[in-house]
């Protein structure tokens, strides 16, 4: 299946009875499969009129307790950040996806990961983060997708699967029968019509502003407890690294065929896929450093990742970078060489094969 | 003694914030009074806007959600299609409904999603201090317009119920205002007929009142609810526009 | 029949819609304040109220009542 497909999939077994989107490359086989498989799953489908308009319908469909996701790209998901930060305000569970493609404005088609400053740092208005999940694979969808719902709803948040162009139309087996559909969490404060309780209200205005501080202490201590329990990141071949690539999504998939090759040269290096992009892994980074000297960034981008690396690395270590930006994918044994001459440049003696 | 009239029951006790004559209080408290008589308490989920009418939950002993300035109809649309056995209603000003929401307003009206609009027409932005809305009167005065509103610079103003009525999603618009009793008195039957016709089912329906902003017109308020007749509803002409039988 | 009205004098802003739509001239702008600092509507009780509610009808903060006897 086709990561676009398969990610909707996903969220129908997940419990996602609700889906608002609009069109846009390359995600539009995402809308299209829940407008064929919603009717029948007894779900809801609606194409909306534009990414607001469905991120709007996401709220309202959340606060009334229903499970619902919209998805798009880079353009719509800046129509989308406003929504964003209301969903966040008004503690309102919701799963929003990105398949980036390049950008900045109206970009290329082609997948790339140009919208990681704009997912990990909150990316509308206001003191707000949004856990952000980077899945790798199409099969790993059947991980990542139920667990956004699961945290949307365990804590009260939006939550932002930061897919790409290249992940949502590459084809890979995919087995759902493994795919674990979240609990049901109990929703005592969705809008259901005021019978036999009082009146609810759900809003986000806060004139009085040590009220609103107040809230805004009680939002920063949800994300520190996100922070504390919600950090996800998978290593390989960190042991005896000398060298450690930090790389997500399908830039950890070219990462992986680059240290393929340089580990047959002798070359030592490991990598550090986090799969939360938000809550960033700056513990185990941290750790590493203790150990390891080099780290080496790579990004489908012009550099955005690579500030949360040196963030948690707090000036130990070196960090390196190479990003393509604008939907260019290059190739592994292009980031090989790349990674080569930064390894031998950092590592001089020893014996290693010189290209 | 016999008690006429009382304050309906789901008004909460909170003192109104609007300005003396408003027309917002009276809408307010029509849309309670009518869900009150067709005992939708527990029925029914309010949208509440941006703009002077945000605050409705302080007022509203119903469920209530407040949506970003614009976006309500889409917001409403979310909540319907998840409970489609609510009663579903945006509360909507010019600005929210006829600029940054016309989008979202047009296209639910057009899915004939089975909500109530009710639109508040007060020519003028309140919230912020009385600029121009769509809806403004040509020549009419506001702090974006302060030499009167050309229609060569800034359009014409918007007739939103006449819009609506083209799409073949509509089901019952009707204009009304808040002016003076004997419109009020259509006013609450318009909003009874809104509501009890999306219980039945019938469709998209949308209710312009026509309201008195005595402030930002900057008048009097017997002044204003004269001006509703003398000079807004020549622009605006009071009536049904659509009525699908149902 | 005798109408007659209760003001809630602390909800009132004193803007005298109930005053311009009485038909019986029954309710007059009183040099009381209340604590908004607005000039209160005040009903005065020998006129003759039918009891009509277009009072209560155009008060924008709800604060009358209309009973008769």
């Amino acid at each position: 299946m086709s990561g676009n497909a398969a990610l909707a999939e996903a969220a129908v077994l997940s419990g996602c009875t609700h889906y608002f989107g609009y069109p846009i490359t390359p995600q539009n086989e995402i809308t299209e499969y829940m407008a064929r498989r919603m009717p029948g799953a007894g779900g809801v489908f609606i194409q909306s009129e534009s990414e607001i308009a469905a991120v709007n319908m996401v709220l309202g469909a959340s606060a009334a307790g229903a499970r619902s996701m919209t998805s798009s790209s880079g353009p719509g998901m800046s129509l989308k950040q406003e929504g964003i930060s209301y969903l966040v305000a008004d503690e309102l569970p919701a799963v929003i996806v990105n398949m980036m493609r390049g950008g900045p404005g109206m970009g290329s088609i082609a997948g790339a990961q140009s919208d990681y400053f704009q997912a990990t740092r909150g990316g509308g208005h206001g003191d707000y983060r949004t856990v952000v999940l980077a899945p790798a694979s199409v099969p790993e969808l059947t991980e990542i997708v139920p667990l956004a719902f699961d945290l949307a709803d365990k804590y009260r948040s939006p939550v932002i699967i930061l897919g790409d162009g290249i992940l949502g139309q590459m084809m890979e087996p995919v087995d759902f029968d493994g795919l674990v559909r979240p609990p049901d969490y109990e929703k005592s404060w969705a809008l259901t019509g005021a019978r036999g309780r009082p009146a609810q209200a759900i809003y986000s205005l806060i004139f009085d502003v040590k009220l609103q501080e107040e809230k805004n202490w009680k939002l920063q201590r949800k994300f520190r407890l996100i922070e504390q329990d919600e950090v996800r990141y998978e290593t390989h071949l960190v042991d005896d690294a000398e060298m450690i690539v930090v790389a997500y999504g399908i830039g950890a998939r070219i990462a992986k065929g680059a240290i393929k090759r340089l580990r047959e040269e002798g070359h030592k290096v490991g990598m550090i896929r986090p799969i939360t992009l938000w809550p960033f892994p700056m513990k185990a980074l941290r750790e590493m450093a203790q150990t390891v000297r080099d780290f080496f960034v790579f990004e489908l981008s012009a550099g955005q990742m690579v500030e949360d690396v040196r963030l948690a690395l707090e000036g130990r270590g070196r960090v390196h970078f190479y990003g393509r930006p604008g939907g260019v994918v290059p190739m592994p044994v292009e980031l090989y060489r790349i990674i080569s001459r930064h390894y031998c440049q950092a590592h001089p003696d020893g014996d290693r094969k010189q290209r | 003694m016999k008690t006429l009239y009382a304050r309906p029951k789901l008004l909460k006790e909170a003192h109104f914030h609007y300005c003396p004559g408003c027309g917002h209080g009276i809408i307010n408290r029509l849309l309670m009074e009518v869900i009150e008589e067709l005992d939708l308490q527990g029925d029914a989920i309010c949208v509440a806007p941006a703009g002077c009418g945000m605050l409705l939950y302080n007022y509203f002993e119903i469920d209530v959600v407040e949506s970003a300035h614009g976006r309500g109809a889409a917001v409403a649309t979310g909540i319907k299609r998840v409970r489609p056995q609510n009663l579903v209603f945006s509360y909507q000003g010019d600005g929210d409904l006829a600029a940054i929401g016309t989008a979202e307003g047009f296209h639910a009206a057009n899915r004939g999603e089975n909500i109530t609009v009710i639109f508040v027409n007060n020519g003028v932005y309140g919230m912020t201090g009385g600029q121009m809305a769509p809806t403004t009167l040509l020549d009419q005065v506001t702090t974006t317009t302060p030499t009167g509103r050309d229609a060569g610079l800034a359009g014409h103003p918007v007739r939103i119920c006449e819009v609506f009525a083209v799409l073949d999603g509509t089901s019952y618009l009707e204009r009304v205002a808040v002016n003076k009793p004997a419109a009020v008195v259509k006013a609450k039957k318009a909003i009874k007929k809104a509501f009890q016709r999306q219980v039945d089912g019938a469709g998209f329906s949308l209710v312009e009142i026509l309201s008195p902003c005595p402030v930002n017109w900057k008048m009097g308020t017997l002044e204003a609810c004269r001006w509703v007749d003398e000079a807004m509803v020549r622009q605006f002409p009071l009536g049904v526009f659509k009525e699908v039988p149902c | 029949m005798k109408g007659s009205i209760q003001i809630d004098r602390e909800r009132c802003k004193g803007c005298a819609l109930c005053i311009d739509f009485c038909p019986q001239n029954c309710i007059r702008l009183s040099d009381e304040l209340n604590l908004k600092g607005y000039f209160v509507a005040a009903f005065d009780e020998g006129m003759d109220c039918t009891a009509c509610r277009s009072c209560a009808l155009m008060c924008p903060d709800v604060a009358i009542a209309v009973s008769r006897s």
